[in-house]
């Protein structure tokens, strides 16, 4: 078990850079997501990580060795890792215990110990009974277990997820994290799990690192990064809310209910303007008073257990809040905001 | 350690592995030398001598009349030929694509047959066809008259033939475009209330039209380096094309006869270059991308029609295809040509001499089947490592090399058996060992020819595979060499015999390469059948031919057995 580091990684085809100044350190045995809208690079971060793509810039240090920088590549059969591709890769020729055995039967292994633990890996996966049908015969879920099968069985120092769920339905994918988390739980290796859903990184990893464009926009844990994103690109990105244009005020802070109402009167559209996460939780209705802000109704969506309603501002913002009854629409309204978040502008 | 010796270590592990430098170093020479350095050694030959005085051989060819008689006769039975081709091609390809013909798949193999028949098999039995010994009308008795000539022994029959042999790579062409078309295009115009007619003029044609060009284009360059066809009916009557204009020179030895050779060969090659920019700058400017989703293709049901175009199509095939073969069948069961064939002239003789007596025969089927076989053997050895390397080479540079190997294959036999004689004429440096009137030319020769035609199956198979499982492999510790062994060569299997079975078909009746590098002790299948016709045995010769037929056909159907686990295209009457 050993640290894994990136440090200043950068990478560029054909000059035009993907991957910009990129810096983690990844502890041993964490679950690591690498969260971003599609080309932002993050499946290049994992592909570097794997050896198939050499980096630009910057190195790749894991423990005392140094996997990839401008000098070196370790080629991808030497680093020990193990990876679960979107589509599978299962070898189609093969049976699933061929599958799973082959990176055993790659480094010569004896016979009795590869099937011991083909045996094992299967078990954890639970497809035991599966063993000598063909991929062809196994459903996504089954076959993506089998994946993950594969990629444990030499016991990697790091596993890699590239997107794994995205080819499965939604009752599926619930399953699959499940068994995701206990694999994880179970092996302790550190993983590290590509995706573009922000609920799957949120309930899986440890710690989330959001990446846009090629730059590494936040990297913390889910609770701080929902609780306090950087700048008004993630506010929108991760969770729901709304983004509320107010008075000047410092960044990275949290605004209580009364100071808000001030900065939100205070505001205008000639002077300097700071940007404000407001959850649709902390939206509160109210019966009329001074103090309350006057909203209508935009729209009213029922969404099963409550019903999403969207408010216009008297200055025509936009606010998302729940309720529990449906709202009339163009009904006047007052609530009044529990707190807000600050954010940092989008550079 | 000093900091550049670390430095050189480093590097070196960023470099390529050394099982992939070795392979890649390997198959750069392999391809230099079957497929580059042949047109080379070409150009340079008939440049070589090249000087601006009057009596320098290219000037020579460039004088003598009868180049340009074999050039202008060259332009002349190769358009007519692709007039007919296209004719032919269009007409099979629209209804057998578009409509709900029953039986489409056996109209397909049948239509494709004539492509696969070697050029000389198909020019005698259509001499068996016609001509006052013909068996066929002996038999019915309607042959003309004794001494009238024989239609076929003219340009308008050696067009007719080229165009018959190359009508299934416009038909090819032509059906790829239309599969690809989508029912869409077809329900959106009917939505907009388009006739029938309007649907076709400003829908479908417009769309084909790329295609059509692009099979008509191949139809004309390979009718000019057709050998076989213009060998077996232009000669006789007198009349030269360029590929037997050669030929001819090659049997007369003079004092730079090779220089003057080099030179029509170098005419024949740039007027093949000049077709393929030109077929492809057309197709390029006459192009859409197609929107859409393809899952279901265009279909015209045919209602009263149907039975009225398959007897049509069935009378077609008749006379392309049946009524020639059933020519050379009768022929090859009478004693003598001029006689009739029934129950009392019915003889296996011509069987029974040439396997039975005539060591030649058998001697010429071992030949050609050992060269189809090795040829096949090394060509899907090589196209496996090959194959894999140049999947993994950037785009353009793939594009680069894929083009090279294309280019022995794509000028004509002909030129490229001059230019192995050129290169090989003298012994090898350093062993002293000459190949010239060995079967070992000729196998080289079919190597460069061929490579392409095995190596394209395996490409496009390649191409399909996920890349991730190659890398899954990596991940697990596997080395180059393993992964192609363990998992790409498992994968692509049936696409690698389907293309060693590609290149045993077409080379074990080739005649072009052969009918200049043979010598005696080494003939092929193709060469027996061209002399023995040369010779006036022409029972003989159509006995061998029905021999050489039957194992095309089977061949063919071989292959069928394959195509379910094909990629799409790989197998060319299939679609």
């Amino acid at each position: 078990m050993a640290r894994l580091i990136l440090d200043g990684v950068e990478k560029s085809f054909h000059g035009a850079p993907v991957v910009k100044d990129l810096n983690l350190t990844i502890e041993p045995g964490e679950f690591v997501a690498l969260l971003g809208p599609s080309g932002c690079g993050k499946s290049t971060i994992l592909r570097m990580l794997a050896g198939f793509e050499k980096v630009s810039n910057g190195q790749i240090i894991h423990g005392d060795d140094c996997l990839s920088s401008s000098m070196r590549h370790v080629p991808t059969e030497e680093r020990n890792f193990g990876m679960v591709f979107q589509s599978y890769a299962l070898w189609p020729h093969m049976t699933v215990k061929e599958n799973v055995g082959y990176p055993l039967k790659v480094q010569k292994t004896p016979t009795a110990e590869r099937n011991k633990r083909i045996q094992d890996a299967l078990e954890i996966v639970q497809l035991e009974e599966f063993a000598d049908r063909l991929p062809a015969q196994l459903s996504g879920g089954q076959r993506q277990r089998v994946a993950l099968a594969r990629s444990l069985v030499t016991e990697p120092d790091v596993v890699l997820f590239d997107e794994p769920l995205a080819n499965l339905d939604r009752h599926l994918r619930a399953t699959m994290e499940e068994t995701f988390r206990a694999f994880h739980k179970r092996t302790g290796a550190t993983m590290v799990y590509v995706t573009h859903d922000q609920s799957e990184a949120m309930s899986l990893a440890d710690k989330i690192a959001v990446l846009n464009k090629g730059q590494l926009v936040q990297w913390g844990t889910p609770q701080e990064l929902y609780a306090r994103p950087r700048n008004t690109w993630l506010a929108n990105f991760i969770g729901r809310g709304s983004v509320l244009s107010v008075a000047a005020v410092a960044p990275s802070q949290y605004l209580n209910g009364a100071n808000l109402h001030e900065l939100i009167d205070q505001h205008s559209p000639d002077r300097a303007a700071s940007s404000v996460l407001v959850r649709p939780q902390d939206i509160h209705f109210v019966s009329a008073d001074d103090s309350a802000l006057i909203v209508s109704v935009h729209s009213c969506i029922f969404r099963g257990e409550r019903y999403d309603i969207e408010l216009t501002l008297k200055d025509g913002h936009r606010l998302l809040a729940y309720s529990d009854v449906p709202m009339a629409l163009d009904s006047q309204h007052h609530i009044r905001l529990g707190q807000a978040w600050s954010l940092e502008r989008e550079v | 350690m000093t900091p550049s010796l670390i430095k050189r270590r480093f590097m070196d592990s960023a470099s390529m592995d050394n099982q992939l430098r070795w392979l890649s170093i390997g198959l750069f020479v392999l391809i230099a030398t079957i497929s580059v350095l042949p047109s080379l050694r070409l150009l340079v030959e008939a440049l070589s001598h090249t000087t601006f005085s009057t009596s320098s051989p290219m000037a020579e060819v460039l004088r003598s009349e009868r180049t340009w008689i074999a050039l202008r006769n060259s332009f002349y039975t190769s358009g007519l030929g692709t007039l007919i081709a296209v004719i032919l091609g269009c007409g099979f390809g629209f209804v057998v694509t578009l409509t709900n013909i029953r039986g489409r798949g056996i109209w397909v193999f049948c239509f494709m047959l004539p492509m696969m028949i070697p050029p000389q098999v198909t020019a005698l039995s259509w001499l068996q066809l016609f001509g006052p010994a013909s068996p066929i009308l002996n038999t019915l008795g309607i042959e003309p008259a004794l001494g009238s000539p024989q239609p076929m022994y003219s340009a308008e029959g050696i067009a007719l033939l080229l165009g018959i042999q190359s009508a299934p790579l416009v038909f090819l062409a032509l059906r790829t475009q239309l599969i690809s078309l989508p029912q869409d295009l077809l329900e959106a115009a009917q939505l907009s209330r388009a006739s029938q007619f309007r649907i076709w003029v400003n829908i479908i044609l417009p769309l084909c039209r790329s295609a059509i060009i692009a099979g008509a284009a191949l139809a004309f360059v390979s009718s000019l380096g057709n050998f076989g066809i213009p060998a077996m009916l232009g000669i006789p009557a007198g009349y030269i094309v360029l590929p037997t204009l050669i030929y001819q020179k090659m049997a007369g030895f003079g004092n730079d006869m090779l220089s003057q050779v080099a030179g029509l060969s170098m005419i024949i090659a740039l007027l093949v270059l000049a077709g393929m920019l030109l077929q492809q700058w057309l197709q390029q400017r006459s192009r859409y991308a197609l929107l859409g989703h393809t899952a279901q293709s265009l279909s015209f049901r045919l209602k009263q029609w149907r039975l009225l175009l398959e007897i049509l199509l069935a009378l077609v095939l008749c006379f392309i295809l049946v009524a020639p073969l059933f020519a050379l069948i009768v022929s090859s069961l009478v004693p003598a040509l001029g006689m009739p064939l029934n129950a009392e002239t019915i003889t296996f003789g011509a069987f029974y001499e040439m396997i039975g007596r005539q060591g030649v025969t058998v001697r010429a089927f071992e030949n050609s089947a050992f060269l189809a076989f090795s040829s096949a053997l090394v060509l899907m050895l090589v196209s496996l490592p090959l194959g894999y390397l140049l999947m993994r080479l950037p785009m353009r540079t793939r594009a680069v090399i894929a083009s090279l190997i294309e280019v022995p294959y794509a000028i004509p036999g002909i030129v490229l058996a001059i230019a192995f004689i050129l290169l090989f004429a003298k012994p090898l440096p350093f062993i002293e060992v000459s190949l010239y009137g060995t079967l070992g030319i000729i196998f080289l020769a079919y190597l460069s020819c061929f490579l392409s035609v095995c190596l394209k199956p395996v490409l496009s198979a390649m191409s399909q595979l996920d890349p991730a499982l190659e890398e899954a492999a990596q991940l697990a510790g596997a080395r180059p060499i393993q992964r192609l062994m363990d998992i790409i060569l498992p994968l692509t299997a049936p696409a690698f015999f389907a293309g060693g079975l590609l290149v045993f078909l077409i080379s074990i009746n080739e005649l072009t390469v052969s009918a200049l590098l043979w010598s005696a002790g080494n003939e092929t299948l193709g060469v027996l059948i061209f002399n023995l016709d040369e010779s006036g045995d022409s029972v003989l010769a159509s006995a061998i031919a029905v021999l050489v037929v039957l194992l095309v056909a089977g061949l063919m159907s071989l292959l069928s057995l394959f195509a379910p686990r094909l990629p799409k295209g790989v197998i060319p009457w299939h679609g």
